[in-house]
């Protein structure tokens, strides 16, 4: 049992590089639609509770099987024990066709074999997730900006020589350089996943409470400022 | 609401320094002159973001006697075992290449009529801005029995280098189950959680090394720094190692021997093998000198830096009287960018923006085992305000405590990349 399981997640893993999802971004307003074909079971969003199975929020990044609130098969209790963790690629391959991954998954769903409905589908439930974007930080399961975020916020152009100032801040910690120890460098980062994650973290939807006390009294005008200075960091 | 007044304050202060022309106060000589003294965390930083920032336009001379800058952060986790001294040393070589003159020399004397600062080897430099970043020194008399030439017997170990090699060999020289004793300061002092950071790391070294010695603690103070955070990792690494007497139970009431190594705390004698004493803490002489401190520190204005006594003298980090920042390498640096954009608006007309301080102190208590405490700080008429903090928790998970101490060592490297490029 457990050495098929480590043989799919090998198939996963080299499916995952040779597809080059990480490139593919999904549509997260087709994907809502997509997601009526799971509300049978799953709820997602505010409010959502366990029912046939799991709520989804939160699911990526989460160890598979861990809610101890919701109903598991032991095959799924298993694979999270050998280490299975949903990020985009494991949860694509769980969608298209969930005995595959999981051998005994109460999930009695045949699949969803269209790659673009997963694509739209987990760009959709991403949004549901503590890190909405792609960052250095996470996984690289962040497919697309799925935010709540005001598009007047996304819409300010930031001046960037007083992003420049208020970089300074910023690079106590993240190096000029953009090396990566223990801090992720953050220099050119595309202006949209900037700003959404620094809203993240103001909101507190992402986790660390440095960058949330630093976000937090960063006004919208501010966020815009520093993501025009670092987009064109090298 | 806040931040709108504040937009608007910072693009009041730009529109006025555009008008004034460019280089007016450079009084009578060409490019204006900035002159910094002292190259830590504080001097370090203002000195290259002026000369970065304003492209060759000022000229920056930064004074330091030290060829090599040996930071006292981290230097707790060089007395544990798990840096090397060569980990915390950064030559001030790279340092030209920024922009920046470096005169290696005591800086003596300051006239603040004539703008001069004169050096021990002879000479003096001229001045239209000057920056004083020196640390700090200690209080005469602030602990009985104990003055600077005790430092040898008695390493504070509070400066960084010598003193701490200095202190590490004594430690490793230590007798089996031997005692190491440590008065510490009374507030306001450099590090808050410095000393008990330190008692963490000599800890951590005496129970691989030497598991039958003792710490005792002799402290002024009731109550010190992640107080809860410390205690909490003294009991999970190094249970019934470690004696701390604070102010209730007499730690306050306290005197040294350097000759006969002993220390007594509230009328109980202690035969010692270390004593770490950390005095009692004052700007570092030269802002005496200058005549900018009152009392011990040097009161500064929140929005850049400057003194109360002259609008055309700064004082960064440790030295200074500025409200609620700790005293910090972090808050140096952080406050040394806030001088750095006010004093290159005042000399060349460049766009001044709102100050916005912070500051986030990490401390290992042992291997893998990481804390923090950090704050926002902003600028207020009477002095440099908090505006939000956070601080570990007690409980959290040997993963999230080793992921705070993997982001102190990204800070340590993205510091002083940031201090010396």
């Amino acid at each position: 049992m457990r050495s098929h399981f480590q043989l799919v997640l090998a198939l996963v893993a080299s499916l995952a590089a040779s597809a080059g999802w990480s490139e593919t971004l999904g549509d997260p307003v087709k994907g809502a639609k997509v997601f009526k074909k799971c509300q049978s079971c799953h709820q997602v969003g505010e409010g959502a509770k366990n029912r046939v199975g799991p709520h989804l929020n939160g699911i990526f990044g989460s160890k598979a099987g861990s809610d101890p609130t919701a109903k598991y098969s032991k095959g799924l209790i298993r694979a999270g024990d050998d280490g299975l963790v949903w990020t985009h690629e494991t949860l694509d391959a769980f969608i298209e066709n969930p005995k595959a991954l999981v051998s005994k998954t109460r999930m009695s769903f045949r699949g969803i074999k269209g790659a673009d409905d997963r694509l739209d589908l987990l760009a959709y439930l991403r949004g549901f997730s503590d890190e909405p974007s792609n960052i250095p930080e996470a996984e690289p399961t962040a497919q697309g900006n799925y935010h709540n975020l005001d598009p007047a916020i996304l819409a300010i152009v930031g001046d960037s020589e007083y992003g420049e100032y208020l970089a300074s801040e910023c690079m106590t910690c993240h190096q000029t350089s953009g090396a990566n120890d223990g801090i992720p460098g953050i220099n050119g980062w595309p202006t949209e996943d900037f700003v959404v994650a620094m809203h993240a973290y103001k909101q507190k939807l992402r986790p660390h409470p440095v960058m949330q006390m630093m976000a937090g009294r960063l006004s919208d005008e501010e966020i815009a400022a520093l993501a025009a200075y670092f987009k064109d960091l090298e | 609401m806040n931040f709108n007044r504040r937009l608007f304050l910072g693009t009041g202060v730009a529109a006025a320094t555009t008008l004034a022309a460019p280089n007016v106060f450079a009084a009578g000589h060409g490019k204006p002159r900035v002159v910094v003294v002292g190259g830590g965390a504080g001097g370090a930083t203002a000195a290259r973001y002026i000369a970065k920032d304003s492209k060759g336009a000022i000229d920056v001379t930064l004074i330091e006697p030290s060829r090599m800058y040996y930071t006292c952060f981290f230097s707790n986790l060089y007395l544990g075992g798990i840096k090397t001294i060569d980990d915390l040393g950064h030559s001030y070589g790279t340092m030209a290449a920024g922009g920046v003159n470096v005169v290696h020399d005591w800086a003596v004397g300051v006239d603040r009529d004539a703008k001069t600062v004169s050096l021990a080897g002879g000479g003096s430099v001229t001045y239209d801005k000057l920056i004083l970043s020196p640390g700090i020194d200690f209080v005469d008399g602030a602990v009985e029995g104990w003055d600077l030439s005790s430092q040898n017997a008695m390493p504070h170990a509070y400066k960084g280098g010598s003193q701490t090699e200095l202190l590490k060999s004594q430690i490793a020289a230590m007798p089996q189950g031997g005692t190491f004793a440590m008065v510490a300061p009374p507030n306001p002092y450099r590090c808050p959680p410095g000393p008990y950071e330190r008692v963490s790391m000599v800890a951590h070294y005496l129970k691989a090394n030497n598991p039958t010695a003792k710490i005792i603690v002799a402290d002024p103070k009731p109550k010190f720094s992640k107080q809860g955070l410390f205690q909490e990792g003294w009991a999970n690494h190094y249970d019934g190692m470690i004696d701390w007497i604070g102010d209730d139970f007499g730690g306050g009431n306290v005197s040294v021997d350097p000759d006969a190594m002993t220390v007594t705390i509230d009328g109980d004698v202690t035969k010692v093998d270390v004593c770490n004493v950390i005095p009692a803490m004052k700007a570092g002489r030269i802002a005496e000198l200058a005549g900018v401190t009152d009392g011990n520190w040097a009161p500064v204005n929140a929005a850049d830096m400057s003194t109360k006594a002259d609008a055309d003298v700064y004082v960064l980090g440790d030295a200074s009287q500025q409200g609620d920042m700790p005293k910090s390498g972090f808050s140096a640096n952080s406050q040394a960018k806030v001088c750095a954009n006010a004093v290159r608006g005042a000399l060349t007309g460049s766009k001044v923006f709102p100050a916005k301080f912070s500051n986030t102190c990490w401390s290992l208590i042992d291997t893998n085992d990481g804390v923090k405490v950090g704050a926002t700080y902003e600028a207020t008429d009477e002095k440099i305000s908090k505006v939000d903090g956070f601080i570990s928790q007690t409980g959290e998970t040997a993963e999230m405590r080793k992921a705070t101490y993997e982001e102190s060592e990204g800070w340590y490297a993205g510091i002083t990349a940031d201090m010396f490029g």
